[in-house]
């Protein structure tokens, strides 16, 4: 990521650039597949890009199509590819970006109209690998018991926002499509290590399976582009570890 | 046409909707969400959900109820706080149970920790109530209650947008709804429908609320005849992120953040010395307000929408901001480029959460007046909804309670009327789709403005006259201002023609949505001369309980415009009004 120069608030206003942004378009009722727009566009270098689409769609060009909603990161609408990565619009600055702005949808999904791509096929993904609770015994009255050591083992994986930048950022699921894909595992994970599932072995077989963990060729995009700072690769490998060792390493208290 | 019969469908998908979803599990059920589950503004909340569990030291849900009606300023419907309380405990069991990773005490029971108006023994002191998974409770609530749906195989149909109610004999007969994907409009013929289709914070010019927080179920109920119940009741957080509205959680105060003016001075130990920073949301709200206003907020210009004061938790040293306020730092990093260990962050009261909504009983059932009828097989949870368990103010980790004590109890009161045939298909009205298909025709072939400057111009004047303090003057303009924005709205063109993801058309019909809950919220701030909780009232600063201890009902009227206010009275049960001291 570029090191980014120090702008405050203060200067928000009187600093403002203008930017040439190419966004790469499909606008399938016209027969357009993938062609580059430039727009030029005023901003602050404290904009989030998103800023900068909302600015275009509303000043310039109300077909321009992308999805977001909270604004802050944290409900994992709109990653798309900025400058050839894949990111969340509303949580990369101006500021460190440039003037020069690339916005192109993720690679590895069907684009559907401009920055949106079908996620239906992520979603199908994530049910594949049951990421919900399995446990058949009737729970107590109160809470069941877990040690804050053994909710710490899966701590990095309930952080998952579900956004597929992982995913879309996969050069072994961009190579086959029915690869399960870096996000799956990670949920599984978050289950697998969870000292009040029972469901580890029935993930696990899943993903010992030839569309499953051994498909990762530790190539550490995923990790590289989660914007939750997941250490995605490392959760694999602890996945591939515990089909290893036939069970996973849960904390006993 | 696009025809589906279920016996229950459910808009929305966030911790209300989903909520509701897992009490049916022998029903026929649909999930209409206009975003993906998982991306509903619940996986926004961060500080935790109260339940008096006493984990950590004694607690009761008694005083739970109490803190709840006093933090509200009285206008709470003890019933329903009691209920609240009482069932809180049950439901983030149940929550657990389903995998909800909370935090946990060595011990191994769920972690709770302190929030801003939780008290033990009515009052006394500060309690550890809310229980909480890191910095990310609301994210844990909607992911683990998405899972679950996904185990019980939950029918979702997502990215599509509620545009009407249907109302045939006096009973609920279902929804219309557009599929973004492929514009198709879509009736869902069922016996029971639940709204629980979140705020509208995007009114505001500042709002920690999502771009996807319009009002839409409120919106659509209310053209349909439903009153709004207690729509001035708005609260503003302290703390958002100066311009960017995104919010800094209470849980910095509460470690011991300072606010600070331009003087450098705290200067809430000048407005309420025994709390100071700890201060109930809606107060601190007004004391950055009138710093500002005063000349002594950050830049000093006096323009209370503008302008700033600042946050600091520089004297709590690296090491504690690192460990328990890591989404503070993250976030003022990344929107405002400050490193708050060496840096003050400046910030602004923010439009949060909406303590009105759609009326409903205990159950969940929607109310269309003030006797309390009502509209059979028509239900709302969540903060869409208004039952009321809020008031005039919203304490902090009770909207999460809310959801699931209430999406809970409307989930299981469908449950037990559809085991007993108590609620059958109503007949649909003739041509269910002809309001939607108008409105969108209607919208393509205008040739007035585009959207843009009219969803500016309300937010900036809901924001400037509409805010954290209001006069009658201000308000009066702020209903011309609303009422000439309607109008221009009745002309605005979408310019994009396509049926696939037209999300201008989206945005477009959001803003309506947006323009009727403005219209009903000024309507009731206008007319309620006092000052209460989240609603103050610079010509009536006092709270009036001889002629305002009531909710108000607003009806709109079929030609536009609101037709009359009505109230409903509070309904009290154990705690006699008293002032509202801290
Ligand atoms: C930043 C932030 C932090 C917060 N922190 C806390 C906290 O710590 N504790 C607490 O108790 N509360 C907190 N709150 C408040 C709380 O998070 C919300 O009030 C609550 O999550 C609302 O949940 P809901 O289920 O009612 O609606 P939402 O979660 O907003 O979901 C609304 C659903 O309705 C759907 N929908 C809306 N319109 C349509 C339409 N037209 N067609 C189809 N579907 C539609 C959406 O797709 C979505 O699925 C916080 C709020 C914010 C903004
Ligand atoms: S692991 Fe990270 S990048 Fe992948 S889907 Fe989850 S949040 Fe997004
Ligand atoms: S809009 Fe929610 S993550 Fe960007």
């Amino acid at each position: 990521m570029a090191t980014a120069t120090r702008v405050t608030e203060a200067d928000r206003d009187t600093q403002t650039v203008t930017l040439t942004v190419r966004i790469k378009r499909t606008q399938p009722d016209e027969g357009i597949v993938g062609k580059w727009q430039e727009f030029r566009v005023e901003a602050s270098p404290l904009d989030r890009f998103l800023d900068v689409l909302n600015k275009i769609k509303w000043t310039q060009d109300g077909t321009l199509t992308y999805r977001r909603s909270c604004a802050h990161g944290v409900c994992g609408s709109d990653a798309m590819r900025i400058n050839g990565h894949n990111r969340l619009a509303c949580k990369i600055l101006v500021a460190d970006l440039g003037t020069k702005i690339s916005a192109e949808p993720m690679l590895g999904y069907p684009v559907i109209r401009d920055l949106v791509v079908d996620m239906d096929p992520f979603f199908a993904k994530y049910e594949k690998i049951k990421p919900y609770l399995i446990n058949d015994e009737p729970p107590p009255a109160t809470e069941r018991l877990q040690s804050p050591a053994q909710r710490e083992r899966y701590d990095q994986g309930t952080k998952c926002i579900l956004c597929g930048a992982c995913t879309g950022s996969c050069p072994s699921v961009w190579a086959n499509r029915e690869w399960v894909g870096p996000h799956s595992i990670v949920n599984a994970h978050r289950f697998i290590f969870d000292s009040r599932d029972r469901g580890a072995s029935e993930r696990l077989q899943i993903l010992a399976d030839r569309t499953g963990v051994w498909r990762c060729r530790t190539i550490f995009n995923c990790a590289e582009v989660c914007p939750r700072g997941i250490p995605v690769t490392e959760l694999i490998e602890d996945v591939k570890r515990a089909i290893v060792y036939g069970s996973p390493d849960v904390p006993t208290d | 046409m696009a025809y589906h019969k279920f016996d229950v469908v459910i808009v929305g998908s966030g911790g209300a909707g989903l909520m509701a979803a897992m009490q049916l599990p022998n029903a026929s059920i649909a999930v209409i969400s206009k975003v993906y589950p998982t991306r509903s503004h619940t996986g926004a909340a961060q500080g935790g959900v109260a339940a008096a569990l006493g984990n950590q030291e004694e607690d009761h849900w008694q005083w739970h109820m109490y803190d709840t009606v006093k933090g509200g300023d009285y206008l709470v419907d003890q019933d329903a706080a009691e209920v609240l309380a009482q069932e809180a405990i049950d439901a983030v069991y149940e929550l657990e149970h389903w995998g909800l990773p909370f935090n946990r005490t060595d011990d191994g029971r769920i972690d709770q920790r302190r929030f801003g108006g939780h008290t033990r023994n009515f009052g006394e002191g500060p309690v550890r109530r809310s229980c909480y998974a890191a910095d990310r409770t609301g994210h844990m609530i909607l992911q683990t209650m998405y899972q679950t749906a996904i185990k019980n195989q939950v029918r979702f149909f997502n990215e599509f947008f509620l545009t009407d109610l249907l109302i045939s004999d006096g009973r609920c007969a279902g929804v219309v709804a557009y599929s973004i994907r492929d514009g198709e409009v879509h009736t869902f013929h069922a016996k029971a429908v639940v709204f629980a289709t979140g705020g509208y914070g995007r009114a505001w010019s500042i709002t920690s609320n999502a771009l996807a927080c319009t009002g839409d179920g409120m919106a659509v109920a209310y053209r349909r005849g439903i009153p709004l119940e207690d729509m001035e009741f708005y609260q503003f957080h302290p703390t958002g992120i100066y311009r960017v509205g995104v919010l800094l959680s209470e849980a910095a105060r509460g470690e011991g953040a300072y606010l600070l003016n331009n003087e450098g001075e705290r200067f809430m130990q000048r407005y309420t010395p025994t709390l100071a920073e700890l201060a109930p949301r809606d107060i601190v709200s007004r004391c950055i307000v009138t710093e500002i206003r005063e000349g002594r907020g950050i830049a000093g210009t006096g323009e209370d929408t503008t302008d700033y004061v600042y946050l600091d938790v520089r004297h709590l040293g690296e090491q504690k901001i690192r460990e328990k306020l890591p989404d503070i730092t993250d976030f003022a990093r990344t929107y405002l480029r400050i490193e708050p260990i060496t840096e003050p962050v400046p910030i602004q009261p923010t439009a949060h959460y909406a303590m009105g909504g759609i009326p409903t009983d205990l159950e969940g059932q929607v109310i269309v007046d003030e006797n309390r009828t009502p509209l059979v097989g028509f239900y709302a949870a969540g903060e869409c909804a208004c039952v009321s368990v809020h008031g005039a103010n919203r304490l902090g980790t009770n909207s999460l309670v809310d959801l699931i004590v209430f999406g809970r109890r409307a989930g299981k009161h469908i449950a037990k009327q559809l085991a007993t045939n108590d609620l059958d298909f109503a007949p649909l009205p003739k041509d269910p789709e002809s309001a939607t298909r108008d409105a969108i025709e209607r919208l393509h072939s205008n040739t007035g403005e585009t959207e843009g400057p009219i969803r500016e111009e309300m937010r900036t004047v809901m924001m400037k006259l509409c805010g954290v303090m209001r006069t009658a003057a201000g308000l009066k303009e702020c209903q011309a201002k609303i009422a000439e924005l309607q109008e221009r709205y009745r002309n605005v063109r979408v310019t994009d023609p396509s049926t696939t993801f037209n999300t201008e058309l989206m945005e477009v019909l959001e803003l309506g949505n947006l323009l009727d809950c403005a219209e009903a919220t000024v309507a009731g701030a206008l007319a309620r001369e006092e000052s209460r909780g989240g609603h103050f009232r610079e010509d009536f600063p006092d709270r009036d309980d001889a002629n305002f201890l009531k909710h108000t009902l607003a009806y709109r009227d079929d030609e536009g415009g609101v037709k009359a206010l009505r109230y409903k009275p509070v309904t009290i049960t154990e705690f006699q009004p008293k002032e509202r001291k801290y």
